[in-house]
Parts: structure tokens; C-alpha cells; sequence
């Protein structure tokens, strides 16, 4: 796992993991359609990973698609990264 | 099959008494919901029937059939008569959409107790708070959300048991329980608490402009609504294979997601998955649904996944597709129409009403945008704001508001008389929402009349919020009002002033996010924080929330003589 799928990932279970909840996160682990994070909630993770990466995600691009699992977070940043921010 | 009656046969035909005969209810009788929906089904034979298939997000799946239910809410019954909960104590649901959410609610019932369920992404702020309100006896819950019951158990003495449907061998701590419904013997027999129809059933919160969120009670009888509702405005049938997608933790999920449909003897599926629109297509297709009643936040999700992932899939069984929640917008239905070849069809109601009371149902003609027309049996109108009159002009807004007496209709908030009574005016109860009737009767949603927040069909209140912003080390003052948006209709937002010392940052912004999310819930966190150097206030000091939400919605604000600082 590389650097960046591991701050995703340690921000999801630090900050959207149930406590009681023993689920193993991976990096294909469902987020959304597993329970973890909800569609209110993928606003926060969207800021977070705005603030740590410097990029710009805009709301169209911000589905529950793309927030999925670890592995579509991240190759959401990617794509953001390659664009300047405005 | 018969067509179902035009709008105006029913008008002509219909008064609730029609529905106690088809279920069997004759006035002073005992009436109970959890008998009505497992062992009066049974009694019809349809034991056999299946009442529930359940899966979860990874397709792992459960069937019970009516006489399942029967026997398994009867052995929670049992159990928690064992643990002496005695009638009329509330027992907490707080549960993802698991099998024993469902059943348990029966089997609640079942006792005389009221059941009290909540949505299970409550933190422990919002759950101590509801909780703490009702004098709750005992929560249901599971292991993953065991921790924010332990977190305020100490705080609520008379929460005498914590029963945990998931423990198996997990280390249980002092006033937890482990129930295992699946594994716990099966009770045959059980003697139903002749509850009657006027019996304290259901408690559901709902938030309001001032103070807490408050405790809708209904009572038995309700189900004289609920069934008949889920008859004719859903057009449920007897082969239907019906989804409500609305958690149980609000009034949809129990009124259409647990009474409705299972009065009616119908086979229900149930998805325990967030949201997820392949996966959402591929359980209609998979579980062959023919009725299903979702939400615009949902149908807007799906509308922004793009038509050609729903034709990827065979979705032909669908034949009646409905929405609860929010107004659903023109543009929804037109999308429908376009996608499955069907609209969907707007309900209007809430969680005081206890059944839709404002429809589109089948056989009306639907003008897009619109509430409908009011449900047979329930009265209904706009009244003037100044003289609570009803406004008889067609395109005049007023206040929503419905004749008393219908028999879903809440009988109180929980130990809140006083707010009850402000809910009723000239003969009226007040829904809280401003709308206008045309000509036709359509009446077309204007907004809300207070400045409770409507995020994804769920009703927010912006003290609850206010309050766990102010607990925040840097808040000073704070605001919450609603902000529109494009997929949820409207998000809360946040005015903030900081304390001295504290400066506006993005890493700040997010800190209080993360914190209401997991205080109150991932609807009540502000999706967007200002901070601002002051609030408008009146003379008396009292913020204007007034004039924030006018600003977040481009309108008006109108007089501002009171207000002190704008």
C-alpha cells in the first residue's frame, strides 16, 4: 500500500469507523455501500483530502462511486492532482 | 386485476372505517400491530409466505416467512418479558437494517411497550438526548454501535438493559445482555398484551426550530391508516415484492418499511447497504421488485449515476415506483418516466402524521413538481398565516394544514404538552410547511414555515446542532440554517464566531465537522462552516436565523427593524 492509500485509508478508520465495528479496512473495502461512510459524511472526507493533497474536487466529481473504497479515493486524488488548483 | 378506483371513487367511497373491516378491527376490541402483521397473517394462511428476505452489502442473505415473524417476535416478546419490561416502557431500536430491527419491533409490540427506534448513526450526544427524553428501559443494539451506549449509560439511570444481538462470545459489561434471535428457542406461544387502539405504540423524534428534538407518540390504531395507505397509495398487492429503502430510525421505515406493507401481507425485501446505485440496481433486478418507495436524495444519487447504468440492468418488474421525504422536483419524475418507463410518485406527510396524507396515487393524473391531492379521509388545506383561515384563492401560499382526527395522527409529544398544543390552530394541526393549492386541488411544497432544516427527506433542528457547536473550544456564538442543494434539497450550514485566541482555518473548519458528525449524526454536520466576526441579532440579543437562511437562498429578508447588528 503506498503512501497515499495508507493516509486514506488511517483517516477512514480514525475518523469513520465505528468503534465496535471489526471490520478489516482494505484498500477495496465498500465505504458507502458498506455502512462506513454515508453520503453526508463523504463531504468531510472530500475536505480532508482537499486540505492534505492541495487539490480541488469538484461536487460532480464527489460521488458515491468514487468514494467507494480506498482504491477510487485514490485514484480520484491522482486525477486532481495532475490539475492545477484554481 | 382490477384498475384501482379513480381519485374521485374514492373521495365518494372511502372513510377509515373501510379498513378496520379488512383488517378485522371492531371498535373496543384489543388492537396490537405486532399481532396484526405476523399471527393475523398467518391465521389467513399465508404462515408460509414469505415476509422478509434480507441482504446485506455483500449479498449475504436471510428469509423469513409470516410464520417466522410470528415466532420470532414472539421470542423477543418473551425475552424481554423475562427481562421485565413491563407495558408501556420504551425499548430503543438502535440497529443497522438487520433482521432483529424489524422482527424486534413486532416483538416489542408484542409486550405493550412502545417502541422507540432510532437511526443507528446517531451519535451518543443524539442519543442520550432522545434517550434521557423518553426515560428509555432498555436499547437494542449491536456491537458496533455498543460503544456510544456505553458512553452515556451512566448518565441514564433508568436504562435498565442493554441487549446486544450480536455478542456471541464478545465480553459484556454491566446492564448489557446478549440475545441472539436466531439461536434463542423458538416461542410457539405467546399472550399478546391486549393493547387497544388508543395503547402507546410508537415513539418517534423529530426536531423542531426550538429546544430538543420531541417524541411523536402514535398508538395502535394507526395501523388503520398505515395499511390502508400502503394499499392504495402504494397500490400494494398481494404478489408485490416491495422495497422502502427509509431506515426504520425514522417514521418512513416503520410506518411503509415495517406496518404498511406487512398489515398487507406483502413480501418485503430489505438492502443493509449505504448508497450505492449499481448495487441498488442489481438488488431490484436480482430481488425482482415490483413497488418501491424511495427518497428525491436517493432518486438524485441514481440521476447523477446516468441513465445507461440503469438500463444495464432488467428492471421491467417495477410497476409502481413512489418517494417520501421532500418535495420531488419536476425534473425527477420526467427522469423516471424516461428511465423505467414509470414516474414516481410524490407522498407528503411526516413523522406527526403517521401516513401519507398528501399523494399522487394510482389512477391520478400527476402534474410533475407537485404534492398531490389530499388522501381520502384526510382534510386538508392552506391556511392565511395572520388569521389561520383557509385560503380559497388557487395559487396562494399558506400553511399546510390537516383536519384533526385522523388515526395515525401522533396523540402527543412525549411529556411536551405545551409544544403539542402550539402545533393546532383554529381547529387545525399545523404541518409546519408553507404550500399553495391550485386549481385542479394540486398542491405545490413552498418551503418549511420555521427554520428546522429538511436534509435528504430528514428534518434537522438547528438547536441540537447550535448546542454541540457552542461545546466546541473555539466557538463562541454559532448559527445553523439550511443552505439548498442540489441532491439533498437542503444541507445545514454553519455561522461561526470564534472565541478569542482562535483564528478561521480549513483544519478548524473540518475539526467541528468530524465533531457534530460524530456527536449528533452525518445529516446534522454542517456541510459548510463560515466563520463570520458577528451574528445578526435582535435588540433582546436573540440571533435572526432569519436572515441567514434568506441569504443562503437569495431571497428577501424583509423587515429588519428588530434586528440590531446587520
Amino acid at each position: 500500500m503506498d503512501e497515499l492509500s495508507k493516509m486514506v485509508r488511517d483517516y477512514v478508520i480514525k475518523e469513520y469507523l465505528e468503534e465496535g465495528d471489526e471490520r478489516e479496512v482494505t484498500e477495496t473495502t465498500p465505504l458507502i455501500s458498506g455502512g462506513i461512510v454515508d453520503s453526508f459524511s463523504m463531504v468531510s472526507l472530500k475536505r480532508f483530502l482537499e486540505r492534505k493533497c492541495s487539490i480541488k474536487i469538484p461536487d460532480a466529481d464527489a460521488t458515491p462511486q468514487a468514494f467507494d473504497t480506498v482504491q477510487s479515493i485514490v485514484a480520484l486524488v491522482r486525477r486532481f492532482q495532475q490539475v492545477p488548483v484554481a | 386485476m382490477i384498475d384501482p378506483p379513480s381519485y374521485a371513487e374514492l373521495i365518494s367511497g372511502l372513510n377509515w372505517s373501510l379498513s378496520e373491516r379488512e383488517l378485522g378491527y371492531q371498535s373496543g376490541e384489543s388492537l396490537n400491530i405486532g399481532w396484526m402483521c405476523s399471527d393475523r397473517i398467518c391465521r389467513l394462511g399465508q404462515a408460509e409466505k414469505l415476509a422478509l428476505v434480507w441482504e446485506d452489502y455483500l449479498g449475504n442473505e436471510k428469509r423469513f416467512t409470516f410464520d417466522d415473524l410470528r415466532v420470532l417476535s414472539n421470542t423477543i416478546a418473551a425475552f424481554l418479558v423475562g427481562l421485565d419490561i413491563k407495558p408501556g416502557e420504551r425499548v430503543c431500536i438502535f440497529l443497522d437494517r438487520v433482521p432483529e430491527l424489524y422482527i424486534g419491533f413486532l416483538g416489542i409490540l408484542k409486550t405493550g411497550a412502545v417502541a422507540q427506534p432510532l437511526f443507528s448513526a446517531f451519535g451518543d450526544e443524539s442519543l442520550f438526548v432522545r434517550l434521557a427524553d423518553a426515560r428509555t428501559s432498555a436499547i437494542i443494539t449491536q456491537k458496533k454501535h455498543l460503544h456510544k451506549v456505553r458512553k452515556i449509560r451512566d448518565e441514564l439511570p433508568e436504562l435498565r438493559h442493554i441487549i446486544v444481538v450480536d455478542a456471541r462470545e464478545s465480553p459484556l459489561q454491566a446492564r448489557e445482555v446478549s440475545f441472539q434471535m436466531e439461536q434463542a428457542p423458538r416461542v410457539e406461544d405467546f399472550t399478546v398484551f391486549p393493547t387497544t387502539a388508543e395503547s402507546p405504540s410508537v415513539l418517534h423524534y423529530t426536531s423542531g426550530t426550538t429546544g430538543q428534538p420531541k417524541g411523536a407518540q402514535h398508538v395502535h390504531y394507526s395501523i388503520v391508516s398505515q395499511y390502508l395507505t400502503a394499499k392504495w397509495v402504494l397500490d400494494l398487492r398481494p404478489d408485490d415484492i416491495y422495497w422502502c429503502n427509509a431506515d426504520p430510525g425514522w417514521v418512513t421505515g416503520t410506518s411503509y418499511g415495517i406496518i404498511g406493507p406487512w398489515a398487507n401481507g406483502i413480501t418485503q425485501v430489505v438492502l443493509d447497504s449505504g448508497f450505492n446505485a449499481e448495487r441498488w440496481y442489481e438488488f431490484m433486478e436480482k430481488r425482482r421488485v415490483t413497488v418501491w418507495y424511495s427518497a428525491p436524495t436517493a432518486i438524485r444519487l441514481l440521476m447523477k449515476e446516468g441513465n445507461e447504468l440503469a438500463r444495464k440492468h432488467g428492471l421491467s418488474n417495477l410497476r409502481y415506483l413512489a418517494s417520501v421525504g421532500e418535495p420531488l422536483n419536476a425534473e425527477a419524475v420526467i427522469w423516471s418516466e424516461e428511465v423505467f418507463g414509470k414516474p414516481f410518485h410524490d407522498t407528503f406527510w411526516q413523522t406527526e402524521t403517521g401516513c401519507i396524507v398528501i399523494t399522487n396515487f394510482p389512477g391520478m393524473r400527476i402534474k410533475p413538481g407537485s404534492m398531490g391531492k389530499p388522501f381520502p379521509g384526510i382534510t386538508a388545506t392552506v391556511l392565511d398565516p395572520k388569521t389561520y383561515e383557509p385560503i380559497n384563492q388557487p395559487g396562494v401560499a399558506g400553511l399546510v394544514a390537516l383536519r384533526p382526527g385522523w388515526p395515525s395522527q401522533f396523540r402527543s409529544y412525549w411529556r411536551n404538552e405545551a409544544g403539542f398544543q402550539t402545533k393546532f390552530k383554529n381547529g387545525w394541526y399545523l404541518c409546519g410547511d408553507r404550500a399553495s393549492i391550485d386549481a385542479d386541488g394540486y398542491f405545490w411544497f413552498m418551503g418549511r414555515d420555521d427554520d428546522v432544516i429538511n436534509t435528504g427527506g430528514h428534518l434537522v433542528g438547528p438547536f441540537e446542532i447550535e448546542s454541540a457547536l457552542l461545546e466546541h473550544p473555539a466557538v463562541h456564538e454559532s448559527a445553523a440554517v439550511a443552505k439548498p442543494d442540489p441532491v439533498n434539497m437542503e444541507v445545514v450550514k454553519a455561522y461561526v464566531t470564534l472565541k478569542r485566541g482562535y483564528e478561521p482555518s480549513l483544519d478548524l473548519e473540518l475539526e467541528i465537522m468530524n465533531r457534530i458528525r460524530k456527536r449528533l449524526s452525518p445529516l446534522a454536520m454542517p456541510q459548510e462552516i463560515e466563520f463570520v466576526d458577528s451574528l445578526p441579532k435582535t435588540r433582546s440579543g436573540k440571533i435572526v436565523r432569519r436572515i441567514l437562511r434568506c441569504k443562503e437562498f437569495h431571497e428577501p429578508v424583509g423587515d429588519l427593524s428588530t434586528v440590531m447588528n446587520e
